[in-house]
């Protein structure tokens, strides 16, 4: 079966792959780009386990399909942290235990950057809404919204 | 495993070309359904046509009050257009509703459609609003009304080698508003036990159109001139809005299933309708 | 609070893992990868009950790609009588018919056979070509059908263990227990009111958000290497080793990172499939599951049916409590009856008790463990007919639960008598709250419901070792599956008096370090915890005989304070404190490494209370129940890391409003799994809950150093019932079925309607 050759760019890196037509950009990501931080919960959208950012739209990796990245830029979770500063979403996931198995982690955090990119200035309501793609299994989320709500304003406060 | 084809084309034309000399070949737009149904093993298909790379099919344009939106624009980026978010509150919510932000990103109105389930969040909003889509096949363009595509749960009326272009919303008068609620069990990222859409007019005070339609209590979604009529002409007062929702209950068809009762989607098909209309008419006076 | 004394208990630093699972780079189950693996796949039955004629592999085996192919005739027949495998009991006839279906096909989803290929999509187009002749059998899935006289039989070797006298007639009951203590018709006899009701529960699952997923390396010399998501990877070798007839040495399973668990990967489904596939192949294999496929063939736990009957005096003392309780246990024995039994009315003391169990197979996935195995599907039978009771009596139902509750002294209707346990202080701090003492917000109605677990002990092993520059290396042998490596760092650091950044826990794999029971019963925390500590302390030991050898004293003329050696008084000299780092410089000259190593069997695991307050409200039209706000107290021992405390308190919360208002196994008329997947299994997503607020209550567990108590079950105890008791004082209408989802609360009040409109 012969492959299609995409040409995109990875967390600002220029990357070429081949894939059939019929893989998802998930599983080109863990498999073929070796970038396991993006998680498959269900492979059909329901659970934001594989959220990445495509030309900065939030999107699931397991329902879009690998040949589609031409040209884009995506994002991942590979690419949150700036060298080795991590970025004050992850630090606060951190410090504030909004994690325990973290298996949703990567998804809560890509989907969490992408509102606080829009709206600097969220509700509560408003990132639960935003949040609701994303499974968590063992938190109650209480921690991951506190999280995200904290450093809202955290950014809100750098930037004034 | 048999072999699979991905195109890009970057025009309608061509578009059409690739699809109809395919037997086998699926349209991609957002592919929120499309990959679900992939993996489930559901469709296989011989050849991807990817849309998405169609400026018509991705744009949305205002002419003389009237919306054209393409058939692959995402829910997020229809979101985000205020004008029509002004004009048509109920009909964004409604695509809106469709999946997480995730799915937003992706998800378009003309997927929601071409898809043909009678719960898809879209359609009823379309339906009583009235839209219109536009298809070209092989044989030409062609417009209908939305709520004539699906003939029921995952088929439509499209031709061989039909593809849906664009939507439109037409221009309305002022003193309009619409309104599209939907039942699930959660707050999010469920699929509607009942979805109602209401698009209507006030002028003194007394509504003089309404559309009404009905989505996952039949085989497709049900534009409902009983509840309309019930409407028109009345100052939605109780009695008005109590037998426009008997309508709306008088003409469910739904099943027993995984999502909810008989009994029970018919119910809230009412209840919708009654909190469905308050909206749209809040909206109508102030807009 | 107890914690003040110590120097790192019950603060919240950053989890060693922390920066690992915020990146990406934490390697989960499916994350391993090794050269030259194939792709293992199942196939799994579409029928309920079906009887496996013949299966022909021989298409699939032709198949270009394919490399092996196995089904039930590939794993050894197993005894019919209950074993260790991995310290857990099973058996095994069961596990490995479970594994891969023999005879018969016995639930939606059961599998049937497997392949091993170099691609995913070769490996698919594979099992469609294994053709099996199935002879479709009836089928049942509820559990009081399977009791019934003439029900389609699963297993005709069954009979029910526990019956006097014995029977001999082929059945679905596996067990009957009972559980007695004082005489309930003379409780009964006292009792100015009596209620009693009958409750169902449905089936629901772990929900764990990773699916199963395997690495399986044979060699051709008899060695195994297996990478598992798993709550114990020594059941994972425990239970390999038996079903295929390995050696536990010649197998080797590291636990990668877990997705979450709950319960639900404490066994093998995989495991054993992909070492017998790698086996036959002669390369690695890699399986995971399909989402579908956890639905259908993992967990989930039981659904049952129970009776309630308690009766009280007028002043609000309970003076008889009986209930039977019958519970499905899938397609082969062993729900958790015994524990929802047990459990029943642990919160209580009360004189006059009998509890009867039932343990029900049906076609169904076999039930694996959850969260507190049993004890929610009791309490939320037993803590609404005590609100009943509470509205009976017009009583507020923290007052009635304190007026009964359980203390020190307390015998149980199971056996033990309780130590020290915390359910008074829980009830007093649940009374005591912000939330409690707030009023009830109009159109809002408010439910309280408690909930017990026994906690669990057993087997661990640890280690600590010194590096050459005095920092600590920390080794045991359970998955950290929600920070439980920051506890354990914590206590070390506490024991040895060092900072907790110079203590770093490891978790080994099943080659490296002695055995370890699974991550569950909320045991890794008290029980590996102690052997973490008694591990430090035999390093300690070590330490204090180095720097006696280098003062040339007495070993015990030595202590260890802080992290220091000192002389223990001034008579044995004066000497400059050694450091650890001081002392792991001299190492090689006062006798080599140093290092530390415990191995126990923990008992007196702490059992913890909870106490849930929810407020909420209903819209009448719809049935739809929005939790408003939602406090659980709990008594938590000491809390070693107080955010992980919290969010085991939090999390357990999240699921059980889960279990009462949505989640629900849902099956068609031919047995086949309706939802199997998250968008019609609906768990709860963010939007759907308020901040869960938590009441840390720190009873000191007696048996352990630092007080601690397991936390993580009693959580998902009483949420059901609190729940179910708020909607009862917001709607007046009782539900008795579970999830009280919004067709079902809507149909109820609607039945309502016709006579409240009468009154």
């Amino acid at each position: 079966m012969s492959k299609l050759h995409v040409t995109t760019t990875i967390n600002g890196e220029p990357t070429e792959f081949l894939c059939d037509a019929r893989e998802t950009m998930l599983d080109v990501l863990r498999d073929r780009l070796g970038l396991t931080g993006t998680k498959e919960g269900c492979g059909s959208g329901d659970c934001g386990a594989c959220s990445i950012t495509v030309d900065g739209r939030l999107v699931c990796a397991c329902l879009m399909f690998g040949a589609e990245a031409e040209g884009s830029q995506i994002g991942t979770i590979e690419g949150l942290a700036e060298g080795e500063k991590l970025h004050p979403l992850q630090k606060r996931f951190i410090e504030l235990a909004a994690l325990q198995c973290g298996i949703c982690t990567p998804g809560f955090l890509v989907a969490a950057k992408a509102l606080l990119d829009r709206n600097k200035n969220p509700t509560e309501t408003e990132v639960r809404y935003w949040l609701a793609g994303n499974l968590c299994r063992c938190t109650g989320y209480d921690k991951i919204i506190r999280a995200v709500m904290d450093v809202a304003a955290e950014l809100r406060g750098a930037t004034r | 495993m048999a072999d699979i084809r991905y195109s890009a084309p970057s025009t309608i034309d061509e578009a059409v070309r690739l699809f109809a000399a395919s037997g086998g070949a699926k349209i991609l737009a957002g592919g929120t359904d499309l990959l679900v149904q992939m993996r489930s093993g559901a469709v296989s298909p011989g050849h991807i046509i990817d849309v998405k790379r169609i400026a018509e099919m991705t744009s949305i344009a205002e002419q003389n009050g009237s919306f054209r939106i393409g058939a692959a624009a995402s829910a997020a980026v229809i979101g985000e257009h205020a004008a029509l978010r002004k004009v048509w509150p109920g009909v964004v919510e409604a695509i809106n509703l469709i999946g997480s932000k995730q799915v937003q990103g992706r998800a378009s109105a003309g997927g929601n459609l071409c898809n043909a389930s009678p719960a898809a969040d879209s359609v009823p909003a379309m339906v009583a609003a009235g839209a219109t889509v536009t298809l070209q096949g092989p044989g030409g363009r062609r417009e209908l009304p939305v709520e004539q595509l699906a003939s029921g749960p995952g088929r439509t009326t499209l031709a061989p080698g039909e593809i849906a272009v664009a939507i439109t919303l037409p221009a309305r008068p002022k003193g309009s508003g619409d309104a599209y609620l939907r039942l699930i069990p959660r707050t999010e990222m469920d699929i509607a036990v009942v979805g109602c859409g209401v698009s209507l007019t006030i002028a003194n005070g007394a509504c003089t159109t309404a559309r009404v339609s009905l989505g996952a209590v039949a085989p497709t979604v049900l534009l409902v001139d009983g509840a309309a009529k019930a409407l028109i002409g009345s100052k939605l007062d109780e009695a008005a809005l109590e037998a426009a929702a008997a309508a709306c209950r008088a003409v469910c068809k739904p099943i027993d299933d995984k999502r909810g009762t008989i009994a029970y989607r018919t119910k809230i098909a009412g209840v919708l309708l009654k909190r469905a209309t308050a909206i749209a008419a809040e909206r109508a006076r102030s807009h | 609070m107890s914690s003040q004394h110590y120097k790192w208990i019950g603060t919240r630093p950053n989890r060693p893992d922390g920066a690992d699972k915020v990146t990406g780079r934490a390697r989960f189950g499916a994350d391993f990868n090794m050269p030259g693996q194939l792709v293992g796949k199942v196939l799994r039955s579409p029928h309920a009950h079906a009887r496996i004629k013949s299966i022909d592999t021989s298409k699939a085996e032709a198949l270009h790609g394919v490399k092996a192919v196995v089904t039930a005739k590939d794993f050894p027949e197993q005894p019919n009588q209950i074993v260790p495998a991995g310290e857990m009991q099973a058996n095994l006839r069961d596990v490995t018919r479970n594994v891969m279906a023999r005879e018969k096909a016995l639930y939606d989803g059961h599998a049937v056979a497997a392949v091993a290929a170099t691609t995913s999509e070769i490996a698919s187009e594979a099992l469609a070509l294994i053709k099996v002749d199935y002879e479709v059998l009836p089928h049942v899935i509820d559990v009081d059908d399977a009791m019934k006289d003439g029900a389609p039989i699963l297993h005709d070797h069954l009979r029910t263990d526990g019956l006097t006298p014995p029977s001999d007639k082929p059945t679905n009951i596996a067990k009957r227990l009972e559980f007695v203590k004082g005489d309930i018709a003379a409780g009964l006899a006292k009792a100015d009111v009596v209620i009693e009701r009958e409750y169902k529960t449905a089936a629901v699952h772990q929900g764990y958000i990773e699916p199963h997923a395997t690495l399986a390396s044979a060699t051709e010399d008899g060695q195994v290497q297996v990478w598992s998501t798993t709550q114990g990877h020594f059941q994972v070798r425990g239970f390999c080793s038996r079903l295929l007839n390995i050696e536990t040495s010649q197998i080797r399973v590291t636990a990668t990172e877990i997705g979450g668990g709950f319960g639900g990967k404490t066994v093998v489904y995989l495991e054993p499939v992909a070492i017998r596939l790698s086996q036959k192949s002669g390369k690695p294999v890699k399986m995971v599951m399909e989402r579908s496929e956890v639905f259908r063939a993992s967990g989930p736990t039981s659904g049952g049916t129970l009776r309630v009957k308690i009766g009280a005096t007028r002043d609000g003392r309970i003076v008889a409590a009986d209930t039977t309780i019958a519970l499905q246990s899938g397609a082969f024995p062993g729900s958790p009856v015994g524990p929802a039994c047990m459990c029943s009315f642990a919160c209580y003391d009360i004189d006059n008790i009998k509890v009867i169990g039932f343990d029900v197979v049906s076609n169904r996935p076999k039930v694996a463990a959850y969260r507190a195995p049993g004890a929610p599907i009791a309490a939320w039978a037993v803590e609404s007919t005590i609100d009943l009771v509470a509205e009976a009596l017009r009583m507020d139902p923290i007052d009635l639960r304190l007026k009964n509750a359980a203390r020190k002294g307390t015998k149980t209707h199971y056996g033990p008598t309780f130590n020290t346990i915390g359910m008074v202080e829980t009830l007093e701090a649940a009374k005591n709250s912000p939330h409690y003492k707030t009023p009830v917000k109009p159109g809002h109605a408010r439910g309280v419901a408690a909930g017990f677990w026994f906690n669990v002990g057993a087997d661990s092993s640890a280690a600590a070792h010194v590096g050459e520059d005095g920092t600590v290396t920390v080794i045991s042998g359970n998955p950290d599956i929600g920070g439980s490596r920051a506890s354990l760092a914590l206590m070390a650091a506490e024991t040895l008096g060092v900072d907790y950044d110079k203590v770093r826990p490891v978790i080994a794999d099943t080659s490296s370090i002695g055995f370890n029971f699974v991550t569950g019963g909320s045991r890794v925390t008290f029980a590996t915890g102690l052997a973490v500590v008694n591990a430090v302390r035999d390093m300690i030991e070590n330490l204090k005989g180095r720097a006696a050898k280098i003062w040339e004293v007495e070993p015990d003329a030595v202590i260890w304070e802080n992290g220091y050696a000192k002389p223990a008084s001034s008579n044995v000299g004066k000497f400059e404190p050694l450091s650890l780092a001081q002392l792991a410089a001299q190492a090689g000259k006062t006798g080599g490494p140093i290092n530390g190593h415990a191995q126990l069997n923990a008992q007196g695991a702490g059992p913890g209370f909870g106490v849930h307050i929810v407020d909420l409200s209903v819209d009448r039209d719809t049935g739809i129940v929005t939790v408003e706000r939602y406090t659980a107290a709990q008594d938590v021992g000491t809390a070693i890391h107080p955010s992980y405390v919290e969010g085991q308190l939090q999390g357990g919360v999240a699921q059980g409003v889960g279990w009462a208002l949505n989640e629900e196994y849902i099956y068609d008329a031919k047995g086949r799994l309706q939802n199997a997947g998250f968008l019609d299994y609906r768990m709860p997503v963010a939007s759907d809950l308020p901040m869960i607020e938590t009441v840390l209550v720190e009873v000191p567990n007696p048996s352990h150093p630092y007080g601690v108590r397991g936390v993580g079950e009693v959580p998902i105890v009483p949420p059901m019932a609190a729940i179910g008791n708020a909607i009862a004082r917001a709607t007046e209408v009782r539900m008795l079925d579970l999830p009280m989802s919004p067709p079902r609360l809507s149909a109820a009040l609607d039945a309502m309607a016709p006579k409240r409109a009468a009154e």
